[in-house]
């Protein structure tokens, strides 16, 4: 059995919030459909709530402090991401939007994520296809065909949530771990490796 | 091992009185803190370059020209010098100049700079940073080293026959730095032409400036110039210093809260805890920059920046005199004890010129100018 790592971003702001239940239900159904495809998956999550200061400070001074810094790593050398933000006026929050703004820009390139956000009204739901898509598609990840938008009205149902949403779950969760199981494990590329070119052909080159 | 101070000439309103300097008055207080900083015994001065405000500093040789003239020994440098943006042919005129006036006493450290608007205002774009810093230094190079270059490139006009006047002082051009903080194309450069590496080491987690520093070690080995521990290294650091380190606490923290760089970020604690910053005692001041050779190896240079952020030229002076008294002689003491003896000290114009087998005159005589036909010989009869 193969192994590979799944990273959580969840940009949840209230204990319990439905943004990290979604995330939950997603890393849960990930894991299941990764094992049935003979991998075993390790997960870290990371709560966007606990690295607010930290974002907010990396944006002044332009590095990301220890706490952040393990996030950002965990994320960055994750094989796959899950990424889940509450909506805020008509799309993911500040908070996950900062997170990826300091993330390195390479950092999520080639990278199987799934979406998910949440809201009070499904009318909120082409958020995922108008504004985190977009961002992914810019960060070139490899963003799964389904996301997954969880409204009030799907938690309506009780803790195992509306059949449509379990369905909704499930085939994301098939389709990011398709996209996980098929990549060889991540290996962050260093930059300071011993550069492929000599400083001559740099040179040579202008 | 050489210890000295940089500076940005930033103009900032100082938080505690909301008075700021006119630039009339920061930049006298600039003058008064370079000669002082010979006055307690520290060996460099090294000043920035900006062409935008807060920052006053757009003229960098006209000042340490004033600087050299007032002053005995104190080696003058950069913080840095626009390598992207300035004529390399007139980085080799002025410094070159400088060199004359100083008696030698110049170096350069060469810097991208990292203010998008400042391109376009001389005429190039952001988006060639590293370009430039390669093309105009390699052409720079030729210019202090060959009399007359012939030479054509991307970024600027080519040159025929050109001679760079006045050649550098007894045949040996100043010795150059080149400063960045995270690109690892930059300490390629240094490494490559065995020229020194200066981290500003300042703004960033001490893990990256590691990095950085080994690698360019790694790659000055690479090209020959001697092993990775005798690589050319220098590196900033941030200090505030009373007798009494909550004293020295409370009296930064209102600079460092609203300082241009990180104020209004992270708090105090933090950001001492993330970068090299130490407020605090001398004898704080003291561990905290031995603790930087465990992680960068045996380094040459040392420069402190002490007079940002708003801080009154009063205060600036009293640093001063705590580095010259308290500080920097215990650090040349401990730094020196642990120094191999294979590992050289930073190369200073008489290393230089010693190391090129003596001073040569390389003046280079007009065989006869265009205009009058007439020879410097024939000139001087």
């Amino acid at each position: 059995m193969s192994t590979r790592t799944l990273a959580v971003v969840s940009a949840g702001l209230s204990v319990p919030s439905s943004t990290r239940l979604l995330a939950d239900r997603l890393t849960t159904a990930t894991v299941d459909a990764l094992r049935e495809r003979g991998v075993t998956a390790t997960v870290e999550v990371v709560e966007l709530r606990q690295h607010a200061r930290d974002l907010a400070d990396n944006l002044v001074t332009g590095f990301a402090n220890e706490p952040l810094r393990d996030a950002v790593g965990t994320v960055a050398g994750a094989d796959g991401l899950i990424a889940v933000t509450p909506v805020f006026s008509a799309s993911y929050s500040g908070l996950f939007k900062t997170f990826f703004d300091v993330l390195d820009k390479d950092a999520l390139t080639g990278k199987p994520v799934l979406l998910g956000a949440t809201a009070g009204t499904a009318r909120h739901s082409l958020v995922l296809e108008h504004a985190m898509r977009p961002l992914f598609a810019y960060l070139r990840a490899t963003v799964a065909p389904t996301a997954v938008f969880a409204a009030s009205e799907d938690w309506a149902g009780g803790d195992a949530g509306t059949p449509a949403l379990t369905g909704r779950v499930h085939r994301a969760a098939g389709e990011l771990a398709d996209l996980v199981a098929a990549r060889p494990p991540a290996a962050p590329a260093d930059p300071f490796a011993d550069p492929g070119t000599s400083f001559e052909d740099l040179l040579k080159g202008l | 091992m050489q210890f000295g101070i940089f500076t940005v000439s930033d103009i900032t309103t100082d938080p505690t009185t909301g008075r700021t300097p006119s630039e009339a008055e920061r930049l006298q207080a600039v003058l008064t803190i370079a000669q002082k900083a010979e006055e307690v015994g520290l060996d460099v001065f090294a000043l920035g370059e900006h062409h935008n405000p807060p920052f006053f500093s757009s003229s960098p040789t006209t000042t340490l020209a004033w600087i050299a003239a007032r002053t005995e020994k104190l080696q003058l440098s950069t913080s840095t010098t626009l390598v992207t943006t300035n004529d390399p042919v007139k980085i080799a005129e002025d410094y070159a100049m400088l060199q004359h006036l100083a008696g030698g006493r110049v170096d350069l450290m060469m810097g991208r700079g990292n203010t998008g608007p400042v391109y376009p205002w001389f005429g190039q774009d952001i988006r060639n940073g590293i370009e430039l810093a390669v093309e105009n230094y390699a052409l720079l190079r030729r210019l202090w080293t060959e009399d007359v270059v012939d030479w054509q490139g991307k970024f600027r006009t080519p040159l025929q026959g050109f001679t760079s006047t006045p050649r550098p002082l007894d045949g040996v051009p100043p010795f150059v730095w080149h400063g960045s903080i995270r690109s690892p194309q930059i300490a390629e450069q240094a490494a490559y032409y065995g020229d020194g590496f200066f981290h500003n080491h300042i703004f960033w987690p001490a893990e990256h400036t590691q990095r950085m520093v080994e690698f360019y070690r790694r790659r000055y080995e690479h090209y020959g110039h001697g092993a990775a521990d005798q690589a050319i290294v220098g590196l900033g650091g941030q200090v505030f210093m009373r007798k009494n380190s909550q004293d020295a606490v409370n009296e930064f923290r209102p600079y460092f809260d609203n300082a241009p760089v990180y104020g209004h970020g992270p708090s105090l604690e933090d950001f001492s805890r993330e970068t090299p910053l130490t407020v605090g005692s001398p004898q704080q001041v003291i561990e905290r920059t031995l603790g930087f050779r465990d992680y960068v190896g045996d380094y040459q240079r040392q420069l402190f920046l002490i007079d940002h952020a708003g801080l009154p030229l009063k205060t600036v002076l009293e640093q001063l005199d705590i580095l010259g008294e308290e500080v920097v002689p215990v650090l040349r003491k401990e730094f020196a004890a642990l120094k191999p003896a294979h590992v050289p000290d930073a190369p200073t114009h008489a290393s230089r010129v010693a190391a090129a087998g003596g001073a040569k005159d390389t003046t280079v005589h007009a065989e006869g100018d265009s205009v009058t036909g007439r020879t410097a010989e024939a000139a001087t009869r």
